[in-house]
Protein backbone atom coordinates (compact mmCIF):
# COMPACT_ATOMS: atom_id res chain seq x y z
CA UNK A 1 0.00 0.00 0.00
CA UNK A 2 1.55 3.90 -0.85
CA UNK A 3 1.12 6.11 2.14
CA UNK A 4 1.29 9.39 0.81
CA UNK A 5 1.94 13.08 2.81
CA UNK A 6 0.59 14.59 4.34
CA UNK A 7 -1.25 11.44 5.52
CA UNK A 8 -4.60 11.57 7.33
CA UNK A 9 -5.65 9.90 10.46
CA UNK A 10 -8.01 7.99 9.25
CA UNK A 11 -5.21 5.77 6.85
CA UNK A 12 -2.72 5.38 9.75
CA UNK A 13 -5.38 4.13 11.70
CA UNK A 14 -5.88 1.23 8.73
CA UNK A 15 -2.43 0.15 9.51
CA UNK A 16 -1.49 -3.02 10.90
CA UNK A 17 1.64 -4.71 12.49
CA UNK A 18 3.09 -6.42 9.26
CA UNK A 19 1.83 -4.36 6.81
CA UNK A 20 4.04 -3.35 4.24
CA UNK A 21 3.90 0.44 3.15
CA UNK A 22 5.50 2.53 0.45
CA UNK A 23 6.19 6.12 1.87
CA UNK A 24 5.78 9.04 -1.22
CA UNK A 25 6.00 12.63 -0.70
CA UNK A 26 8.05 14.64 1.76
CA UNK A 27 9.64 13.04 4.57
CA UNK A 28 12.09 14.85 7.35
CA UNK A 29 15.23 13.49 8.91
CA UNK A 30 15.80 14.03 12.80
CA UNK A 31 17.51 11.81 14.92
CA UNK A 32 19.50 12.19 18.47
CA UNK A 33 20.37 15.79 18.05
CA UNK A 34 16.88 16.69 16.93
CA UNK A 35 15.04 15.04 19.23
CA UNK A 36 17.02 15.95 22.71
CA UNK A 37 17.13 19.95 21.24
CA UNK A 38 12.76 19.75 20.76
CA UNK A 39 12.22 18.38 23.90
CA UNK A 40 14.65 21.27 25.61
CA UNK A 41 12.20 23.51 24.01
CA UNK A 42 13.99 24.39 20.66
CA UNK A 43 11.54 24.91 17.41
CA UNK A 44 12.19 23.93 14.10
CA UNK A 45 11.22 25.97 11.15
CA UNK A 46 9.98 23.15 8.91
CA UNK A 47 6.10 22.29 9.22
CA UNK A 48 6.12 18.36 9.43
CA UNK A 49 2.28 18.03 10.37
CA UNK A 50 0.52 15.18 8.57
CA UNK A 51 4.18 14.51 7.92
CA UNK A 52 6.78 12.19 8.18
CA UNK A 53 9.85 12.00 10.50
CA UNK A 54 13.14 9.67 8.95
CA UNK A 55 15.65 8.54 12.04
CA UNK A 56 18.58 8.85 9.50
CA UNK A 57 21.88 10.76 9.16
CA UNK A 58 22.55 10.37 5.45
CA UNK A 59 26.34 10.65 3.64
CA UNK A 60 25.38 13.98 1.90
CA UNK A 61 27.77 15.47 -0.76
CA UNK A 62 27.34 19.03 -2.07
CA UNK A 63 27.82 18.22 -6.37
CA UNK A 64 27.66 22.32 -8.44
CA UNK A 65 26.00 23.72 -5.42
CA UNK A 66 22.90 20.62 -5.00
CA UNK A 67 23.16 18.45 -2.26
CA UNK A 68 23.18 14.79 -3.44
CA UNK A 69 22.35 11.80 -1.23
CA UNK A 70 24.66 9.56 -1.57
CA UNK A 71 23.57 6.89 1.29
CA UNK A 72 20.54 7.00 3.69
CA UNK A 73 19.68 4.35 5.15
CA UNK A 74 17.66 3.99 9.10
CA UNK A 75 19.51 4.80 12.39
CA UNK A 76 18.59 2.95 15.52
CA UNK A 77 15.52 4.59 16.76
CA UNK A 78 15.74 3.37 20.48
CA UNK A 79 17.63 5.84 21.65
CA UNK A 80 14.89 8.45 20.67
CA UNK A 81 12.48 6.76 23.10
CA UNK A 82 12.52 8.85 25.79
CA UNK A 83 11.62 11.92 23.44
CA UNK A 84 9.19 10.48 20.88
CA UNK A 85 5.85 10.56 21.61
CA UNK A 86 6.18 14.29 22.42
CA UNK A 87 7.77 14.87 19.35
CA UNK A 88 4.78 13.20 17.82
CA UNK A 89 2.63 15.06 19.77
CA UNK A 90 4.53 18.49 19.48
CA UNK A 91 4.92 18.01 15.63
CA UNK A 92 1.91 16.14 14.50
CA UNK A 93 3.43 13.72 12.99
CA UNK A 94 1.83 10.66 11.72
CA UNK A 95 4.99 8.17 11.05
CA UNK A 96 7.98 7.87 12.33
CA UNK A 97 10.74 5.82 10.02
CA UNK A 98 13.48 4.12 12.03
CA UNK A 99 14.85 0.73 12.71
CA UNK A 100 14.89 -1.53 15.36
CA UNK A 101 11.35 -0.89 17.08
CA UNK A 102 10.61 1.14 20.01
CA UNK A 103 9.24 0.80 23.23
CA UNK A 104 6.19 1.43 25.29
CA UNK A 105 6.15 5.43 25.62
CA UNK A 106 6.23 5.47 21.84
CA UNK A 107 3.34 2.66 21.55
CA UNK A 108 1.31 4.63 23.53
CA UNK A 109 2.24 8.03 21.74
CA UNK A 110 1.29 6.42 18.46
CA UNK A 111 -2.35 5.01 20.00
CA UNK A 112 -3.02 8.30 21.28
CA UNK A 113 -1.90 10.79 18.39
CA UNK A 114 -2.80 8.36 15.25
CA UNK A 115 0.61 7.44 14.35
CA UNK A 116 2.79 4.74 13.78
CA UNK A 117 6.14 3.12 13.46
CA UNK A 118 6.94 1.98 10.17
CA UNK A 119 10.55 0.20 9.72
CA UNK A 120 12.98 -0.01 6.82
CA UNK A 121 15.41 -1.92 6.53
CA UNK A 122 18.82 -1.58 8.14
CA UNK A 123 21.73 -0.82 6.46
CA UNK A 124 20.25 -0.89 3.46
CA UNK A 125 21.64 2.56 2.64
CA UNK A 126 21.32 2.38 -1.47
CA UNK A 127 17.75 1.10 -2.23
CA UNK A 128 16.73 3.17 0.45
CA UNK A 129 18.92 6.35 -0.93
CA UNK A 130 17.46 5.59 -4.60
CA UNK A 131 14.11 6.17 -3.22
CA UNK A 132 14.84 9.58 -2.32
CA UNK A 133 14.52 11.87 -5.74
CA UNK A 134 15.19 14.75 -4.50
CA UNK A 135 17.02 17.05 -1.50
CA UNK A 136 14.58 19.97 -0.86
CA UNK A 137 16.61 21.99 1.56
CA UNK A 138 18.41 21.18 5.11
CA UNK A 139 18.22 23.17 8.76
CA UNK A 140 20.27 22.95 11.61
CA UNK A 141 23.25 21.81 9.65
CA UNK A 142 25.49 24.15 11.25
CA UNK A 143 24.18 23.44 14.63
CA UNK A 144 24.23 19.71 14.61
CA UNK A 145 26.95 18.50 11.79
CA UNK A 146 25.58 16.83 8.51
CA UNK A 147 24.05 13.35 9.76
CA UNK A 148 22.30 14.97 12.28
CA UNK A 149 20.89 18.27 10.47
CA UNK A 150 16.82 17.96 9.14
CA UNK A 151 16.74 16.88 5.44
CA UNK A 152 14.20 17.28 4.02
CA UNK A 153 13.17 14.63 0.93
CA UNK A 154 11.35 14.06 -1.62
CA UNK A 155 10.66 10.33 -1.63
CA UNK A 156 9.10 8.14 -4.07
CA UNK A 157 7.42 4.32 -3.18
CA UNK A 158 10.19 4.57 -0.01
CA UNK A 159 9.74 0.58 1.28
CA UNK A 160 8.75 0.05 5.19
CA UNK A 161 7.13 -2.75 7.52
CA UNK A 162 4.56 -1.38 9.97
CA UNK A 163 5.97 -2.81 13.30
CA UNK A 164 4.13 -0.35 15.22
CA UNK A 165 0.76 0.57 14.76
CA UNK A 166 -1.68 2.92 16.10
CA UNK A 167 -3.76 -0.16 18.36
CA UNK A 168 -1.12 -1.13 20.42
CA UNK A 169 0.43 -3.57 18.42
CA UNK A 170 4.14 -4.11 18.36
CA UNK A 171 6.05 -6.89 16.05
CA UNK A 172 8.85 -5.96 18.46
CA UNK A 173 7.01 -7.00 21.62
CA UNK A 174 6.16 -9.70 20.45
CA UNK A 175 9.10 -11.52 19.12
CA UNK A 176 11.01 -10.80 21.92
CA UNK A 177 8.28 -12.63 24.07
CA UNK A 178 8.59 -15.10 21.81
CA UNK A 179 12.28 -15.49 21.36
CA UNK A 180 12.96 -15.00 24.96
CA UNK A 181 10.70 -18.30 25.62
CA UNK A 182 11.85 -20.15 23.01
CA UNK A 183 15.40 -19.18 24.56
CA UNK A 184 14.46 -20.55 28.50
CA UNK A 185 13.63 -23.97 26.65
CA UNK A 186 17.28 -24.17 24.79
CA UNK A 187 19.21 -22.95 27.99
CA UNK B 1 49.26 11.94 -2.41
CA UNK B 2 51.74 8.99 -2.55
CA UNK B 3 51.17 5.36 -3.48
CA UNK B 4 50.63 4.55 0.16
CA UNK B 5 47.82 7.70 0.44
CA UNK B 6 45.70 6.10 -3.42
CA UNK B 7 46.35 2.30 -1.56
CA UNK B 8 44.72 3.14 1.68
CA UNK B 9 41.74 5.72 -0.40
CA UNK B 10 40.81 2.29 -3.01
CA UNK B 11 41.15 0.01 0.52
CA UNK B 12 38.28 2.61 2.35
CA UNK B 13 36.36 2.69 -0.86
CA UNK B 14 36.04 -1.03 -1.65
CA UNK B 15 35.46 -1.61 2.45
CA UNK B 16 32.88 0.88 2.37
CA UNK B 17 30.85 -0.50 -0.61
CA UNK B 18 31.54 -4.29 -1.39
CA UNK B 19 30.80 -7.29 1.22
CA UNK B 20 33.28 -9.68 1.49
CA UNK B 21 33.01 -12.74 -0.31
CA UNK B 22 32.59 -15.20 2.47
CA UNK B 23 29.67 -12.84 4.32
CA UNK B 24 28.09 -12.80 0.67
CA UNK B 25 28.02 -16.53 0.58
CA UNK B 26 26.09 -17.05 3.88
CA UNK B 27 23.81 -14.11 3.26
CA UNK B 28 23.27 -16.44 -0.37
CA UNK B 29 22.19 -19.06 2.02
CA UNK B 30 20.27 -17.19 4.61
CA UNK B 31 17.56 -16.02 1.79
CA UNK B 32 17.16 -19.74 0.32
CA UNK B 33 16.28 -20.25 4.16
CA UNK B 34 14.02 -17.98 4.74
CA UNK B 35 9.84 -18.61 4.12
CA UNK B 36 8.81 -16.99 1.15
CA UNK B 37 6.27 -13.91 0.63
CA UNK B 38 7.20 -13.06 4.16
CA UNK B 39 8.27 -9.73 5.81
CA UNK B 40 12.00 -11.59 6.80
CA UNK B 41 12.11 -12.74 3.50
CA UNK B 42 11.42 -8.99 2.51
CA UNK B 43 14.63 -7.77 4.37
CA UNK B 44 16.86 -10.04 3.18
CA UNK B 45 15.75 -9.13 -0.97
CA UNK B 46 16.54 -5.51 0.13
CA UNK B 47 19.73 -6.48 1.78
CA UNK B 48 21.14 -8.22 -1.46
CA UNK B 49 19.33 -6.09 -3.80
CA UNK B 50 21.50 -3.13 -1.72
CA UNK B 51 24.77 -5.09 -2.00
CA UNK B 52 24.61 -5.21 -5.75
CA UNK B 53 23.85 -1.57 -5.66
CA UNK B 54 26.69 -0.15 -3.27
CA UNK B 55 29.21 -2.39 -4.67
CA UNK B 56 27.96 -1.13 -8.85
CA UNK B 57 27.84 2.13 -7.63
CA UNK B 58 30.52 2.51 -5.26
CA UNK B 59 28.90 4.28 -2.72
CA UNK B 60 28.47 3.61 0.82
CA UNK B 61 26.73 0.00 1.72
CA UNK B 62 25.53 1.55 4.77
CA UNK B 63 25.39 5.20 5.50
CA UNK B 64 26.75 4.81 8.81
CA UNK B 65 30.19 3.84 7.83
CA UNK B 66 31.02 3.30 10.85
CA UNK B 67 34.09 3.65 13.20
CA UNK B 68 37.47 3.08 10.97
CA UNK B 69 39.19 0.68 12.61
CA UNK B 70 42.74 0.16 11.02
CA UNK B 71 44.53 -3.50 12.29
CA UNK B 72 48.44 -3.19 10.70
CA UNK B 73 50.99 -5.90 10.34
CA UNK B 74 54.09 -4.62 9.31
CA UNK B 75 58.04 -5.29 9.17
CA UNK B 76 60.15 -4.59 12.08
CA UNK B 77 61.27 -1.19 12.10
CA UNK B 78 58.13 0.50 10.15
CA UNK B 79 57.65 3.80 10.36
CA UNK B 80 53.91 3.38 12.66
CA UNK B 81 53.12 7.45 12.37
CA UNK B 82 53.52 7.95 9.06
CA UNK B 83 51.09 5.10 8.33
CA UNK B 84 49.16 7.22 10.64
CA UNK B 85 49.41 10.33 9.02
CA UNK B 86 48.95 8.73 5.03
CA UNK B 87 45.69 6.94 6.75
CA UNK B 88 44.37 10.34 7.84
CA UNK B 89 45.07 12.08 4.75
CA UNK B 90 43.29 9.28 3.07
CA UNK B 91 40.55 9.04 5.41
CA UNK B 92 39.77 12.55 5.02
CA UNK B 93 39.94 12.10 1.29
CA UNK B 94 37.56 9.62 1.52
CA UNK B 95 35.28 11.47 3.38
CA UNK B 96 35.26 14.28 0.68
CA UNK B 97 34.29 11.84 -2.03
CA UNK B 98 31.13 10.30 0.13
CA UNK B 99 32.79 6.97 0.78
CA UNK B 100 32.66 7.64 4.68
CA UNK B 101 29.72 9.89 6.18
CA UNK B 102 31.29 13.00 8.78
CA UNK B 103 31.41 10.40 11.74
CA UNK B 104 33.46 12.31 14.18
CA UNK B 105 31.95 14.26 16.56
CA UNK B 106 33.39 16.21 20.01
CA UNK B 107 31.67 14.56 22.71
CA UNK B 108 31.48 17.53 24.91
CA UNK B 109 30.64 20.03 22.58
CA UNK B 110 28.76 18.01 19.91
CA UNK B 111 30.81 19.58 17.25
CA UNK B 112 31.11 17.28 13.96
CA UNK B 113 34.64 17.59 12.73
CA UNK B 114 33.72 17.35 9.46
CA UNK B 115 36.70 14.72 7.97
CA UNK B 116 36.65 12.17 10.19
CA UNK B 117 39.48 12.85 12.43
CA UNK B 118 40.03 13.81 15.80
CA UNK B 119 41.17 12.46 18.97
CA UNK B 120 40.70 8.77 18.59
CA UNK B 121 39.00 8.59 15.36
CA UNK B 122 40.32 6.74 13.50
CA UNK B 123 41.87 4.00 15.42
CA UNK B 124 45.28 1.77 14.85
CA UNK B 125 46.22 -1.58 15.58
CA UNK B 126 50.01 -2.36 15.06
CA UNK B 127 51.46 -5.39 15.49
CA UNK B 128 55.48 -6.03 13.42
CA UNK B 129 57.14 -8.78 13.02
CA UNK B 130 60.93 -9.80 11.71
CA UNK B 131 59.62 -11.90 9.41
CA UNK B 132 57.04 -9.80 7.64
CA UNK B 133 58.37 -8.70 4.60
CA UNK B 134 55.09 -6.91 3.09
CA UNK B 135 52.70 -4.93 4.78
CA UNK B 136 49.17 -6.89 6.00
CA UNK B 137 46.37 -3.76 6.39
CA UNK B 138 42.84 -4.70 6.88
CA UNK B 139 39.61 -2.40 7.70
CA UNK B 140 36.87 -2.87 9.65
CA UNK B 141 34.16 -0.12 9.14
CA UNK B 142 31.70 -0.69 12.04
CA UNK B 143 28.54 0.99 12.08
CA UNK B 144 27.38 2.75 15.76
CA UNK B 145 23.70 0.45 15.38
CA UNK B 146 25.65 -2.48 16.01
CA UNK B 147 28.18 -1.72 18.37
CA UNK B 148 25.71 -0.08 20.41
CA UNK B 149 24.46 -3.86 21.20
CA UNK B 150 27.69 -5.44 22.06
CA UNK B 151 27.73 -6.33 25.36
CA UNK B 152 30.37 -7.19 28.25
CA UNK B 153 29.63 -9.64 31.25
CA UNK B 154 31.67 -10.35 34.10
CA UNK B 155 30.76 -13.81 35.48
CA UNK B 156 29.47 -15.17 37.81
CA UNK B 157 26.46 -13.10 36.43
CA UNK B 158 23.22 -14.27 38.64
CA UNK B 159 20.61 -12.25 36.71
CA UNK B 160 21.18 -14.78 33.78
CA UNK B 161 22.54 -17.74 35.69
CA UNK B 162 25.88 -18.02 34.35
CA UNK B 163 29.37 -19.29 35.95
CA UNK B 164 32.78 -19.36 35.78
CA UNK B 165 32.97 -22.24 32.81
CA UNK B 166 31.89 -22.86 29.00
CA UNK B 167 27.55 -23.16 30.07
CA UNK B 168 28.19 -19.80 31.57
CA UNK B 169 29.70 -18.41 28.26
CA UNK B 170 27.30 -19.65 26.18
CA UNK B 171 24.78 -18.30 28.97
CA UNK B 172 26.24 -14.99 28.49
CA UNK B 173 26.65 -14.69 24.66
CA UNK B 174 23.23 -16.25 23.75
CA UNK B 175 22.09 -13.42 26.19
CA UNK B 176 23.74 -11.11 24.27
CA UNK B 177 21.90 -12.26 20.87
CA UNK B 178 18.02 -12.05 23.09
CA UNK B 179 19.24 -8.41 24.21
CA UNK B 180 20.00 -7.38 20.75
CA UNK B 181 17.28 -8.86 19.19
CA UNK B 182 16.95 -7.01 15.52
CA UNK B 183 18.51 -3.45 17.06
CA UNK B 184 21.99 -4.35 15.30
CA UNK B 185 20.77 -4.89 12.08
CA UNK B 186 20.67 -8.94 12.04
CA UNK B 187 21.19 -11.15 10.76
CA UNK B 188 24.66 -10.22 12.46
CA UNK B 189 27.95 -12.01 13.22
CA UNK B 190 29.37 -12.22 16.91
CA UNK B 191 32.71 -11.62 17.72
CA UNK B 192 33.69 -12.93 21.15
CA UNK B 193 36.40 -12.82 23.64
CA UNK B 194 36.52 -14.52 27.13
CA UNK B 195 38.83 -13.22 29.36
CA UNK B 196 41.20 -10.07 29.02
CA UNK B 197 40.38 -7.12 30.99
CA UNK B 198 37.31 -4.86 30.37
CA UNK B 199 39.57 -2.79 27.60
CA UNK B 200 41.52 -6.05 25.96
CA UNK B 201 38.38 -8.40 25.98
CA UNK B 202 36.42 -6.23 23.74
CA UNK B 203 39.84 -5.42 21.36
CA UNK B 204 40.11 -9.37 21.08
CA UNK B 205 36.17 -9.85 20.29
CA UNK B 206 36.87 -7.60 17.89
CA UNK B 207 39.95 -8.53 16.01
CA UNK B 208 37.34 -12.04 15.68
CA UNK B 209 35.75 -10.13 12.87
CA UNK B 210 38.92 -10.53 11.17
CA UNK B 211 38.45 -14.06 10.74
CA UNK B 212 36.17 -15.13 7.32
CA UNK B 213 32.75 -16.84 8.68
CA UNK B 214 34.12 -20.18 7.59
CA UNK B 215 37.20 -20.22 8.94
CA UNK B 216 37.11 -23.10 11.82
CA UNK B 217 38.39 -22.61 15.51
CA UNK B 218 41.37 -24.44 16.17
CA UNK B 219 40.16 -25.13 19.42
CA UNK B 220 37.92 -27.85 19.52
CA UNK B 221 36.07 -26.68 22.34
CA UNK B 222 35.67 -23.12 21.22
CA UNK B 223 34.91 -24.69 17.69
CA UNK B 224 31.68 -26.69 19.06
CA UNK B 225 30.66 -23.54 21.09
CA UNK B 226 30.80 -21.14 18.18
CA UNK B 227 28.69 -23.60 15.82
CA UNK B 228 26.28 -24.43 18.81
CA UNK B 229 25.43 -20.52 19.46
CA UNK B 230 24.67 -20.13 15.97
CA UNK B 231 22.15 -23.10 15.79
CA UNK B 232 20.66 -21.78 18.79
CA UNK B 233 20.45 -18.61 17.66
CA UNK B 234 18.77 -19.73 14.92
CA UNK B 235 16.12 -20.96 16.30
CA UNK B 236 15.32 -18.70 18.70
CA UNK B 237 12.57 -16.50 15.71
CA UNK B 238 14.39 -13.11 16.04
CA UNK B 239 15.14 -13.12 12.25
CA UNK B 240 16.45 -10.69 9.74
CA UNK B 241 15.87 -7.15 11.47
CA UNK B 242 13.88 -8.32 14.18
CA UNK B 243 11.46 -8.71 12.33
CA UNK B 244 10.82 -13.03 13.33
CA UNK B 245 12.38 -15.39 11.03
CA UNK B 246 14.95 -17.74 10.73
CA UNK B 247 18.26 -16.27 10.44
CA UNK B 248 19.20 -14.31 13.37
CA UNK B 249 23.07 -14.87 13.45
CA UNK B 250 25.04 -15.57 9.96
CA UNK B 251 28.26 -16.31 12.42
CA UNK B 252 30.11 -16.50 15.55
CA UNK B 253 33.73 -16.37 15.99
CA UNK B 254 35.24 -16.96 19.75
CA UNK B 255 38.64 -16.44 21.33
CA UNK B 256 40.11 -17.00 24.91
CA UNK B 257 42.48 -15.09 26.19
CA UNK B 258 44.38 -15.26 29.80
CA UNK B 259 42.33 -13.35 32.68
CA UNK B 260 42.81 -12.44 36.21
CA UNK B 261 41.95 -15.20 38.75
CA UNK B 262 39.36 -12.27 40.13
CA UNK B 263 38.08 -11.90 36.50
CA UNK B 264 36.29 -13.45 34.30
CA UNK B 265 34.63 -11.42 31.39
CA UNK B 266 32.92 -12.45 28.09
CA UNK B 267 33.25 -9.89 25.83
CA UNK B 268 30.70 -9.49 22.26
CA UNK B 269 31.09 -7.35 19.86
CA UNK B 270 28.07 -7.36 17.15
CA UNK B 271 28.46 -7.12 13.61
CA UNK B 272 26.36 -5.83 11.25
CA UNK B 273 24.97 -7.92 7.94
CA UNK B 274 26.31 -5.07 6.08
CA UNK B 275 29.73 -6.55 7.73
CA UNK B 276 32.81 -3.92 6.36
CA UNK B 277 36.05 -5.36 6.30
CA UNK B 278 38.52 -5.82 3.53
CA UNK B 279 42.40 -6.03 3.46
CA UNK B 280 45.15 -5.29 1.47
CA UNK B 281 48.80 -7.17 1.58
CA UNK B 282 51.00 -3.69 0.65
CA UNK B 283 54.82 -4.01 -0.98
CA UNK B 284 56.88 -2.81 2.42
CA UNK B 285 56.99 0.57 0.86
CA UNK B 286 53.18 0.28 0.64
CA UNK B 287 53.47 1.55 -2.78
CA UNK B 288 51.70 -1.57 -4.59
CA UNK B 289 48.82 -3.51 -3.25
CA UNK B 290 49.76 -6.99 -3.72
CA UNK B 291 46.78 -8.89 -3.15
CA UNK B 292 43.28 -8.26 -1.61
CA UNK B 293 42.81 -10.67 1.67
CA UNK B 294 39.33 -11.08 1.89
Amino acid sequence: MELKTPISEGIIRSLHVGDLVEVTGVVHTGRDAVHKFLHDGGKLPADMRGGVLYHCGPVMVKEDSQWVCKAAGPTTSAREEPYQAEVIQKLGLRAVIGKGGMGEKTLAGCREFGCVYLHAVGGAAQVLAECIKKVRGVSMLEEFGSPEAVWELEVEKFPCVVTMDSHGGSLHKEVLAKSKEALAKLL
Amino acid sequence: MTGLNDNLLELIRRTSAEIPDDVQRVLVEALKAEEKRTNAEFALKTIHANIEMAARKSQPICQDTGSILFFVHAPVGYDQLAFEEAARTAVAEATKKGFLRQNSVDSLTGKNSGNNLGPGTPTFHFTQSCSATEMDVRLMLKGGGCENVGAQYSLPDQRIGADRDLKGCRRAILDAVLQAQGKGCGPGVLGVCIGGDRATSYAFSKEQLLRTLDDRNSNPELDALEQEIVATSNKLGIGPMGFGGKTTLLGCKICAVNRLPASYFVSVSYMCWAFRRQGVVLSADGGKIEKWLY
